[in-house]
C-alpha cells in the first residue's frame, strides 16, 4: 500500500439548489460527484472518461482543493485534506496540483509568464529554492521546452500548445508529487496534441509523476493511462487497466461508449456493431433510483431500479463493474 | 413552392450535367488593423447529389470562411471575396443578381452550425423559428407551417414534438439542439447541405445519434453534403471523398479510402500519423513539428515546408501544382511519388 500517493473514500460533492433571493430554500442538489473512490499510485497515470457533466472537472477540484467536499475523505500520503488545517493543509496541498483545460483562459492574460510560472512561490514563500525564484522560473521554462528568455512576455504572444505548457511549468513550480491534469488537450489540434502529451509522459518519467488525467478523447486516454476509471452521472462505473476497459469492458454504458467512437480506419465501417444509446444523459439534480445508468440501458431488468450495483469485482468480470449483470461482449475491436 | 424550383431550373447558365455544387479558385481575405490575413488561397471543391464531402483541416486553416463564402455569410468587411467562383448547378452564385443569389442560398443550400445555441433565437420558440421559414419561403398559412414545423421535428426523432414544438431552445439539450437545428436547415428541402462540425460541442454517443440521422436524411433525399470536420474518426465514418485543407488551399483531395490507405500530401501523411493508435503506447506520439502558419505571413512556395520532412529547395521557392495522380486524386506536393512510396 505505501506506494499509494493520493486515495478518495466515499467522496462526494453536492451542489446545493436554492429558491427564492432573499429568504433562500434549498429545494434539491446536483450531485455532481456521488461517492467516489479511487486510489493512484506512485508514477502511475489514472485516467478519468465519461460524457460531459458526469462530474470530473468537480472530482478534479476537489482533488486539488479548489472545491469542498460535502463529505469523503482525500488522502494525500497518508494525510486525510479534508482534516488538516493551517501549515499542514497547506503544505499537503502543494504536493497536488493541476493543469486546466482552456489554454485560452485559464492564464491571466495582464500577467507575464515568468510571474504566472512564480506566482506559486509567492502563495508558498518556503518553497523557494535556494537560488531564488527567478532563476527558478527560468529553469522550469526550459523543463517544459520554451525559451527562459521569453519569461517576460504575455499568453497572447504564445500559442494554444505553447500556453499549456505554461500551464504544466506552473504546476509544476512547487515539485509535487501529483498532476490532476483536466482536459489538458482537448483544445488542441491533433498535431499540437502529441506534443503535449510527449511532455507529460517524459516529465513523468524523469520526475516520477502521478497523473490524473482526464479527457473525454479515449484513444488520448488509452495511450497515456496505466488504468482508467469510466464515470457516469457522478459515480465510477468500471475501472481497470488499459486493456481491460478497452478491450474487455463489461459495463453496459463502457461498451456503448466506446462502440460509438469513430474509429480512423474506414475499412472498418458497417463492420462495428454499434450500440446506440436512446435519450440524454438524466439530470445530476434527479438521478434515477437504482442503477443510474439503467433509463439508457439495453440490459436494465426491474432489478436494476432497485438495487444499486457496486463498483466491483463479478463473476464475469475480472476487474470492479458496477452492473448487476456485468459481462464481456463480443465485438469487433475498437481500436 | 413547384414555382420557386421552376424558377431557380431556368436562370440563365444552369446546366443539368454540372455539378452541383462546385468552388474554383476562391479567395478570401480579411482586412484588419494586423494586416490582411488570407484564410482562403485559391480553394477549389466539387459536390454531387447524394455524396458527403469532407473538409477536414486543422483549426484555422479557413474551412469556415470558405463554407460562409459558399453561403454568403462572409463578415464583410473585415472579410472579401477577392477571387473566385461558387457555381450551383453550372451558376455562379457570387456574379448572380442579388434577388436570384438569395433565393437560390434559401432554396436550395442550407447549412448547420456547430454551435447550435447561439444560432438559434432565444426569444422564440423552435416551433415558430421554423414555421417561419414556411410561412416566409412558402408562403403558408399559420397553421400549416406550425404543422410542417411538428413533422420536421418528428423526422429528426425529437420525442414528443407536438408538445416540443412550443419549447424554447434553452429547453433543449445539446444534442436536441443540434437536431432542431438540422431541422432548420432541412425545413425547405435543400439539395446541398453544409455542415460546419456539426457535432464537435457533443458527447460521442450523441455524436453517433447525430452523424447517423445526417446520414440516413441525406440518404432518402439525396442531399449533397459538405461536412467541415477536423476529426478523422468521424471522416474515416461517413465520408465518400474527402479534401484535406492547410492555410486556405485544398492540398489533397481524394476518396476516404484512398487517402487512408495511402495519403499522397506530406502533411495528410502527418495528419494520420499523429492519431495516438495502440501500437505507439508507451512510446512518444508521432508529432507535426513547429505550428500552423499566421495567415498574414503565409510560407512562400509550399506553406508546409517549414513543418515537412520532405522539403527541400523546391518547396520554399515555388508552390507545387496540383497533381492528378487518379482519376478522383489530386495531390499539390513536389514530393508526392515519396509520399506515396513509388
Ligand atoms: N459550481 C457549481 N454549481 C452548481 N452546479 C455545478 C457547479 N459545478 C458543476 N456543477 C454541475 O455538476 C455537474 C458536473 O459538472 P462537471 O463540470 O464536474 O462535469 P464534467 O464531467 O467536467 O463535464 P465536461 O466534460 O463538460 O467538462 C454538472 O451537472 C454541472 O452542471
Ligand atoms: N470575422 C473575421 N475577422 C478576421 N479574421 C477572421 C474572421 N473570421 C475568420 N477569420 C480568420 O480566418 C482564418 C480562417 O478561419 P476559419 O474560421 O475558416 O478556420 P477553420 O478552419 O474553420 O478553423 P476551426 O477548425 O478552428 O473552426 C482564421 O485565421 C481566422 O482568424
Ligand atoms: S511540396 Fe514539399 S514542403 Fe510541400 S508538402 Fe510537399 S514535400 Fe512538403
Ligand atoms: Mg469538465
Ligand atoms: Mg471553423
Amino acid at each position: 500500500m505505501s506506494d499509494v500517493v493520493l486515495e478518495t473514500r466515499d467522496l462526494v460533492k453536492h451542489f446545493p439548489i436554492s429558491k427564492g433571493v432573499v429568504l433562500k430554500t434549498q429545494v434539491g442538489a446536483v450531485r455532481a460527484v456521488d461517492g467516489v473512490n479511487l486510489q493512484l499510485r506512485r508514477g502511475e497515470t489514472l485516467g478519468i472518461v465519461g460524457e460531459s457533466g458526469c462530474g470530473k472537472s468537480t472530482l478534479a477540484k476537489l482533488l486539488v482543493g479548489l472545491e469542498k467536499p460535502t463529505r469523503g475523505e482525500i488522502q494525500v500520503r497518508g494525510d486525510d485534506l479534508t482534516r488538516l488545517t493551517g501549515t499542514a493543509l497547506r503544505r499537503a496541498r502543494r504536493n497536488i496540483q493541476m493543469v486546466m483545460q482552456d489554454p485560452y483562459t485559464s492564464l491571466n492574460p495582464r500577467m507575464t509568464v515568468g510571474d504566472i510560472i512564480g506566482e506559486p512561490f509567492d502563495i508558498h514563500p518556503d518553497a523557494v529554492p535556494g537560488y531564488g525564484k527567478a532563476r527558478a522560473v527560468r529553469d522550469l521554462l526550459d523543463i517544459v521546452g520554451l525559451n527562459p528568455d521569453h519569461i517576460n512576455r504575455y499568453p497572447h504572444q504564445f500559442s494554444g500548445g505553447q500556453r499549456q505548457r505554461i500551464g504544466i511549468a506552473r504546476a509544476l513550480a512547487l515539485r509535487p508529487e501529483i498532476i490532476v491534469c483536466d482536459e489538458p488537450v482537448s483544445a488542441l489540434d491533433v498535431s499540437i496534441q502529441g506534443q503535449v502529451i510527449n511532455l507529460l509522459e517524459s516529465l513523468q518519467r524523469e520526475l516520477g509523476l502521478s497523473y490524473v488525467f482526464i479527457a473525454h478523447d479515449l484513444s488520448v486516454v488509452r495511450h497515456i493511462s496505466d488504468r482508467v476509471a469510466v464515470m457516469y452521472l457522478g459515480k465510477i462505473v468500471e475501472t481497470g487497466n488499459d486493456v481491460a476497459i478497452y478491450d474487455q469492458p463489461t459495463h453496459p454504458y463502457t461498451q456503448a461508449l466506446l462502440s460509438a467512437v469513430p474509429v480512423p480506419d474506414p475499412r472498418l465501417r458497417g463492420h462495428r456493431d454499434q450500440i446506440m444509446l436512446e435519450g440524454d444523459v438524466p439530470s445530476p439534480a434527479d438521478p434515477p433510483s437504482g442503477c443510474r445508468f439503467r433509463t439508457r440501458c439495453w440490459k436494465a431488468q426491474p432489478h436494476c431500479a432497485d438495487q444499486e450495483p457496486r463498483l466491483e469485482l463479478r463473476q464475469r468480470s475480472s476487474h470492479p463493474s458496477a452492473c448487476h449483470y456485468a459481462e464481456p461482449r463480443i465485438t469487433t475491436r475498437h481500436y | 413552392m413547384t414555382d420557386i424550383r421552376a424558377h431557380l431550373d431556368a436562370l440563365p447558365g444552369v446546366d443539368p450535367r454540372a455539378p452541383l455544387l462546385e468552388v474554383r479558385d476562391l479567395h478570401v481575405e480579411f482586412r484588419t488593423r494586423d494586416g490582411v490575413a488570407r484564410a482562403v488561397n485559391g480553394v477549389d471543391l466539387r459536390l454531387n447529389p447524394g455524396e458527403t464531402l469532407a473538409v477536414l483541416g486543422e483549426s484555422g486553416c479557413g474551412k469556415s470562411v470558405t463554407a460562409q463564402a459558399i453561403m454568403g455569410i462572409l463578415d464583410t468587411p473585415p472579410g472579401h471575396v477577392t477571387r473566385g467562383e461558387v457555381r450551383y448547378r453550372g451558376v455562379d452564385l457570387l456574379r448572380l443578381p442579388e434577388a436570384d443569389r438569395r433565393k437560390v442560398r434559401a432554396n436550395r443550400i442550407a447549412m448547420v452550425f456547430q454551435d447550435a445555441l447561439s444560432a438559434l433565437n432565444p426569444v422564440y420558440t423552435v416551433g415558430f423559428q421554423l414555421a417561419e421559414q414556411f410561412r416566409m419561403h412558402r408562403g403558408m398559412s399559420r397553421k400549416d407551417a406550425k404543422q410542417r414545423a411538428v413533422e420536421l421535428l418528428d423526422q429528426v426523432r425529437i420525442p414528443d414534438a407536438r408538445r416540443r414544438v412550443d419549447d424554447y431552445p434553452h429547453q433543449f439539450s445539446g444534442g436536441m439542439r443540434q437536431r432542431v437545428m438540422i431541422a432548420m436547415a432541412l425545413a425547405l428541402d435543400p439539395e446541398v447541405l453544409i455542415a460546419d462540425e456539426p457535432t464537435t460541442a457533443l458527447d460521442v454517443t450523441v455524436q453517433a445519434q447525430i452523424m447517423n440521422l445526417l446520414a440516413e436524411l441525406q440518404q432518402q433525399r439525396g442531399m449533397g453534403l459538405m461536412l467541415i470536420t477536423h476529426d478523422m474518426g468521424v471522416v474515416a465514418t461517413v465520408a465518400d471523398r474527402i479534401a484535406v485543407m492547410y492555410a486556405g488551399k485544398v492540398v489533397e483531395e481524394a476518396p476516404v479510402h484512398d487517402i487512408y490507405a495511402r495519403p499522397a500530401h506530406a502533411y495528410t501523411q502527418a495528419l494520420l500519423e499523429s492519431i495516438p493508435r495502440l501500437d505507439l503506447k508507451g512510446r512518444p506520439l508521432n508529432v507535426i513539428r513547429g505550428l500552423p502558419p499566421a495567415l498574414t505571413d503565409i510560407p512562400s512556395g509550399c506553406a508546409f515546408h517549414p513543418r515537412c520532412t520532405y522539403a527541400r529547395e523546391i518547396c520554399r521557392l515555388e508552390p507545387p501544382p496540383a497533381y492528378r495522380i487518379a482519376p478522383q486524386r489530386i495531390a499539390s506536393c513536389h514530393f508526392v511519388r515519396e509520399v506515396l512510396g513509388v
